[in-house]
């Protein structure tokens, strides 16, 4: 049985092994391998491309990246909580609500800063009608800003944070609700004694899954924020399509991994404190 | 009632719905504008759709995405459906591992998967092209095929593939008359998700793709850099309808019943 089993997982486990876990292991080795002259690596060890990180710049972008991903993440923990609270207690409007908030994350990531773009540049639409009102006198700068970038996080992560803490909700009992309040507790202490510890793990795990994919963003920094609002995954691809400093750009990846494996530790540890208090 | 939502709560869900599709239907409605300064209406026109046809370079990068995406579904399909099998239906060893191997992927960040592809060819000497678009699209598909298939494998009736065996038919037959009628849903929604994750991709194309195999997405990218005229629009919302008809399709057949009812 468990010859078969192998022989019909092999050909995938092998695929996985080729194209995932031997790129990686490559990159680990050329971030500890001294610089070619002309780009590539050389034979060698060395922690050169380490300890460039610790000059200001880049260790600018490495904290832009993490603060910005934070801030992405409270600001969708912020957004989303009531909408998956008001989607849990929706009733008959439950899919259709559901499916407004899953659509998004199924349209090209690239039309959706697009759209973004769209709105806030200077011939933007948010521009033009604050000019027509007669609000402002000149167009605002609006793109090529922190603020920019971390609109294009939330406005493309906030589904991820809405979805599992309405799962979460969803299982909530409203008989403990009604028991709650029958026993004179507040509406603030109802939520905060009641609904908060159940959705804790939805809390979590939406936090997770916003936090991962904004430490790891590309696309909206690049399009939204410009040359002055670099990302460490903007780093990571200038030292490959432009600098040729292998070395360098492999230990960037390597620091986003380390970080994205940090925040699935910190989850696990969330998730059984979770379980401890439920 | 403690169960009612307050009026001030629903404006603000309101609102934050808004936010999340006014964007992309303000970009669709000016696709059909007829300045080509976009910020402002000034009557309704299908020009930009027009324009498109008459675009080679996005007519070939269109061909190409879609070649890319039909190879790639094909190879992540086929594995990932075994894999998915040996997962549900075979003690294998090494379970734990094979689990974590599925999942990192999912969790690993495009810009590294893109570079360290990149490496892996540019060590081995693969000249970058069509080919290695295919062979990063499969990898990063594949989790998602077994994830798809898994789900509908555990949520079919076993007592049926029993009742078979029972009945005097063998393993292959069991599978080929049973299993597989069954399963077909689950594997043609999991082909369609690994379809529009292809063709939809921009990042880890960007690192592996060589000169002259530009996608539809890398043309989009270029496009929206220099920010010309509303065609970009135009492409957008026939992107937009596009995949949203891929993933309705996706997720009907997830939740069709085997003999094709709902």
């Amino acid at each position: 049985m468990s010859r078969r089993g192998w022989s019909l997982a092999g050909p995938g486990v092998g695929w996985l092994v080729v194209f995932f876990v031997a790129p990686l292991a490559l990159i680990a080795a050329f971030s500890v391998m001294p610089r070619g002259p002309y780009g590539g690596v050389e034979p060698g060890l060395t922690l050169e491309a380490y300890q460039r990180f610790l000059v200001p710049i880049y260790l600018t972008t490495l904290g832009r990246t993490v603060v910005l991903s934070l801030a992405c993440t409270a600001l969708c923990l912020l957004l989303g909580f009531p909408v998956a609270y008001a989607i849990s207690r929706s009733g008959r409007w439950k899919t259709l609500l559901l499916v407004l908030v899953v659509l998004p994350l199924w349209s090209s990531f690239l039309v959706r800063t697009f759209a973004m773009i769209f709105l806030l540049r200077d011939t933007g639409l948010i521009n033009e009608w604050l000019l027509a009102a007669g609000i402002i006198e000149r167009p605002l700068t609006l793109l090529y800003t922190p603020g920019a970038v971390l609109a294009g996080l939330v406005y493309g992560f906030l589904p991820f944070m809405i979805l599992p803490i309405y799962a979460s909700l969803e299982k909530l009992d409203l008989a403990l609700l009604e028991a709650a309040e029958a026993l004179g507790a507040r509406p603030v202490a109802r939520f905060r004694r009641v609904v908060l510890p159940l959705a804790l793990p939805g809390i979590a795990a939406g936090s997770l899954l916003v936090f991962v994919p904004a430490l790891g963003s590309f696309l909206t920094p690049d399009l939204l924020g410009g040359a002055k609002q670099l990302m460490i995954g903007n780093l990571i691809q200038n030292q490959f399509a432009t600098a040729r400093n292998w070395p360098f750009g492999s230990a960037a990846s390597l620091v986003m991994l380390t970080l994205v494996l940090a925040a699935v530790v910190a989850w696990l540890r969330l998730r059984d404190r979770a379980e401890e208090l439920a | 009632m403690t169960t009612r939502i307050r009026p001030g709560v629903a404006a603000f869900v309101g609102a934050v719905y808004l936010f999340l599709h006014v964007p992309v239907a303000v970009l669709i409605a000016f696709s059909f504008n007829a300045s080509r300064f976009s910020a402002a209406w000034s009557g309704f026109t299908l020009d930009w759709y027009r324009h498109l046809f008459e675009r080679d370079d996005l007519l070939r990068a269109t061909a190409r995405s879609l070649l890319v995406g039909v190879s790639a579904t094909a190879i992540a399909t086929v594995i990932g459906t075994l894999l998915a099998l040996a997962l549900a239906r075979h003690r294998i060893r090494g379970r734990r591992a094979v689990e974590a191997l599925l999942y990192a992927p999912v969790v690993t960040p495009e810009v590294v998967a893109g570079v360290s592809l990149l490496m892996l060819f540019a060590s081995v000497g693969i000249p970058l092209g069509l080919g290695t678009i295919v062979l990063a699209h499969a990898t990063f598909c594949l989790p998602f095929v077994v994830i798809v298939v898994l789900a509908r494998l555990s949520g079919m009736d076993r007592s049926l593939e029993e009742a078979a065996m029972i009945l005097g038919a063998d393993e292959i037959a069991t599978f080929r008359r049973v299993t597989l009628p069954q399963l077909a849903p689950g594997v043609l929604a999991a082909a369609l998700l690994a379809f529009t994750l292809s063709i939809d991709d921009f990042v880890i194309t960007s690192f592996v793709a060589g000169p002259g195999s530009s996608t539809l997405p890398m043309l989009v990218y270029s496009m929206v850099r220099r920010n010309v005229e509303p065609t970009v629009n135009a492409i957008s919302a026939i992107i937009v309808v596009a995949t949203t008809i891929l993933i309705v399709a996706a997720e009907r057949l997830t939740h069709a019943s085997p003999d094709g009812r709902e």
